[in-house]
């Protein structure tokens, strides 16, 4: 069964920005998808007209077969969104603002009260469910949406940068809580501007860039098409000039830091002997960057500054 | 959404509106409580002792309806109007954007919102004017349909304000240069006879000397204008209204990119 399915979508705002050109994409039901891209590629574009905020200029979306046209109501049921902007009522109360929220699904109160408390606990917002939500820290205020994502027990969650702003430990949490949910049977989407997090979550991938999907795939084939990898390696005594290493590509960043191009058919072992030859002896060795990264630079042609540590 | 699940979402926004107004009530039920009590002291009282009668009854009589009315109409309106512009600019529209929540519960459910803190208003001001002067209603069920149906017209006019609204000026332009004028020169404090032939004609435009005459027939069973006809021409504005603002809100005007 196919959870979410796009079809030609285009979409352009009312400045005259064509922020999709024509993109169509399928999530299978169980997936743990990925849509990734550059700032401004289009990702929460695609989100808002998915969940029904941004009206599309042209094209289809069906979520587990119901026309998001047609049948809106039931699509929307099936659809819990946790948007990259905050957008709740900042003086509300945390519990009001996800029992409310079930309320405005149909949920009666009683079971509503019962879900919010089952889902504030699960993100650990259950002590602060009467503060008011401007009192909460940025990471807390990603949980309480994602509580609020999930109130109405959605099939397909949506998350738009989810782990923004999340120092590391938050992050692994609530990489496990999503993975955990996956495990239950609930498709994920998310976008994300860690790579890794992409790496380590996601088994399908989609790539967009300026408004169209670049790349559209599973992670591991993803992956086997980078042909090179490139490695730094920190030396042990400084060089006047970069040695010349047969069948690889290789730079001096300075003195002590060598970055060598070692393509898929070649075995590092070569590197190694060659650079003892030279009378280099390495100190350590590191990815120059996530594989992911290095692919993700090529695909769309373009540096995004300040994430290669990521 | 069933019929049944649609009822809880109306009521979630309806409680969430009540909510809303009695945690602030110093700004919302507070103000008109001691504007219309200035209002009875001094026109009433003070004043109304040297005006004499209108339409046979001392002035403080006559002008209560008028009174009651204008804080229903304005009180409405500033909940609607400040309500759905507020969750419009912290963004928190879209929890129910995302929601299956048809446009008519939302729509319905602010414009119960309105008319809540509208009567709510009303019962205050005509508990304070008890104190100055009688109130029996003439003809009771009149009075009550014309005081909501009032109630739901300015709520949809502050919606419609609300949802053409970019800025807090643009929340408080339309209350301050058309709402106050058209209330002021209503009918509140005198009955169109005294005016001239052409001021009695302009007069007959504004759409709230109906209201306020309607509902002081009710009360008193005076009006400047033949009732039925008045009644009729606020239910269709009204229904006017409510299809204006439904086509608004399905085609995500001033909410949706
Ligand atoms: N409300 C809007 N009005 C006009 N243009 C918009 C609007 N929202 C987005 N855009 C434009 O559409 C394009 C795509 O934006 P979008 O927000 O979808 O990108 P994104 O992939 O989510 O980027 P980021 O990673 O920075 O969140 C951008 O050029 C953006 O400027
Ligand atoms: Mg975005």
């Amino acid at each position: 069964m196919t959870a979410l399915s796009i079809r030609h979508l285009s979409k352009t705002y009312a400045s005259g920005v064509q922020a999709l050109r024509d993109i169509s994409l399928d999530v299978e039901k169980g997936e743990f998808f990925a849509l990734l891209g550059p700032n401004g590629a289009g990702k929460s574009t695609t989100i808002g007209i998915v969940s029904s905020l941004v009206n599309a200029t042209q094209g289809e979306v069906t979520v587990f077969g119901h026309s998001l046209e047609r049948e809106r109501g039931l699509a929307k049921k099936l659809i819990g969104v946790v948007p990259q902007e905050f957008n709740f009522n900042q003086f509300e109360k945390v519990g009001d603002i996800v029992v409310t929220q079930a309320g405005f699904y149909g949920i009666p109160r009683a079971r509503a009260l019962q879900q919010a408390e089952k889902y504030l606990r699960k993100l650990g917002l259950w002590e602060k469910r009467n503060s008011q939500a401007r009192q909460l820290s940025g990471g807390m205020k990603r949980r309480l949406m994602i509580a609020r994502a999930l109130v109405h027990e959605p099939e397909l969650l949506i998350l738009d940068e989810p782990t923004a702003g999340v120092d590391i430990e938050l992050r692994r949490s609530m990489w496990d809580f999503l993975t955990e949910l996956n495990g239950q049977g609930k498709t994920i989407i998310l976008t994300t501007h860690y790579l890794e997090e992409a790496e380590s979550l996601c088994r399908r991938i989609a790539i967009i860039d300026h408004g169209t999907i670049v790349e559209n795939t599973d992670m591991k084939s993803l992956l086997e098409k980078l042909q090179v990898e490139t490695f730094i390696l920190d030396l042990a005594q400084p060089v006047s000039a970069a040695p010349v290493l047969n069948g690889f590509e290789v730079r001096l960043r300075d003195p002590r830091t060598l970055e060598v191009a070692v393509p898929k058919s070649e075995a590092l072992n070569s590197v190694f002997q060659q650079l003892a030859a030279h009378d280099i002896s390495v100190m350590s060795m590191r990815n120059k960057a996530n594989r992911l990264e290095e692919l993700f630079l090529r695909l769309v042609e373009r540096n995004l500054p300040g994430e290669a540590s990521a | 959404m069933s019929l049944q699940e649609q009822w809880v979402a109306f009521l979630t926004i309806l409680t969430k509106e009540i909510r809303r107004f009695l945690r602030i009530w110093p700004q919302t039920l507070l103000p008109p409580a001691i504007t219309m009590a200035l209002y009875f002291v001094i026109f009433g009282n003070l004043i109304g002792s040297r005006v004499g009668e209108v339409g046979g009854f001392d002035y403080m009589q006559y002008i209560v309806p008028g009174l009651i009315m204008m804080s229903v109409i304005q009180n409405s309106y500033g909940n609607v109007v400040s309500s759905f512009f507020g969750t419009k600019f912290q963004h928190s529209i879209e929890e129910m954007l995302v929601s299956p929540m048809s446009s008519l519960v939302i729509l319905s459910g602010f414009v119960a919102g309105g008319v809540a803190r509208g009567l709510a208003v009303g019962a205050i001001v005509t508990c304070l004017a008890l104190f100055f002067t009688d109130l029996r209603p003439e003809h009771l069920w009149l009075t009550l349909l014309v005081v909501l149906l009032t109630s739901v017209l300015f709520s949809l006019a502050g919606f419609i304000n609300a949802i053409f609204a970019n800025s807090f000026d643009d929340i408080s332009i339309i209350p301050t240069f058309v709402l106050t004028p058209l209330t002021y020169l209503g009918g509140v404090f005198y009955s169109l006879d005294q005016l001239s032939e052409f001021w009695r004609g302009v007069s007959l435009l504004n759409p709230v000397v109906y209201m306020v005459n309607t509902f002081r027939y009710g009360i008193l069973g005076v009006s400047d204008v033949n009732v039925w006809i008045s009644l009729g021409a606020i239910v269709t504005i009204t229904a006017g209204m409510f299809c204006f603002c439904l086509w608004l809100l399905q085609r995500g005007v001033g909410i949706r990119h």
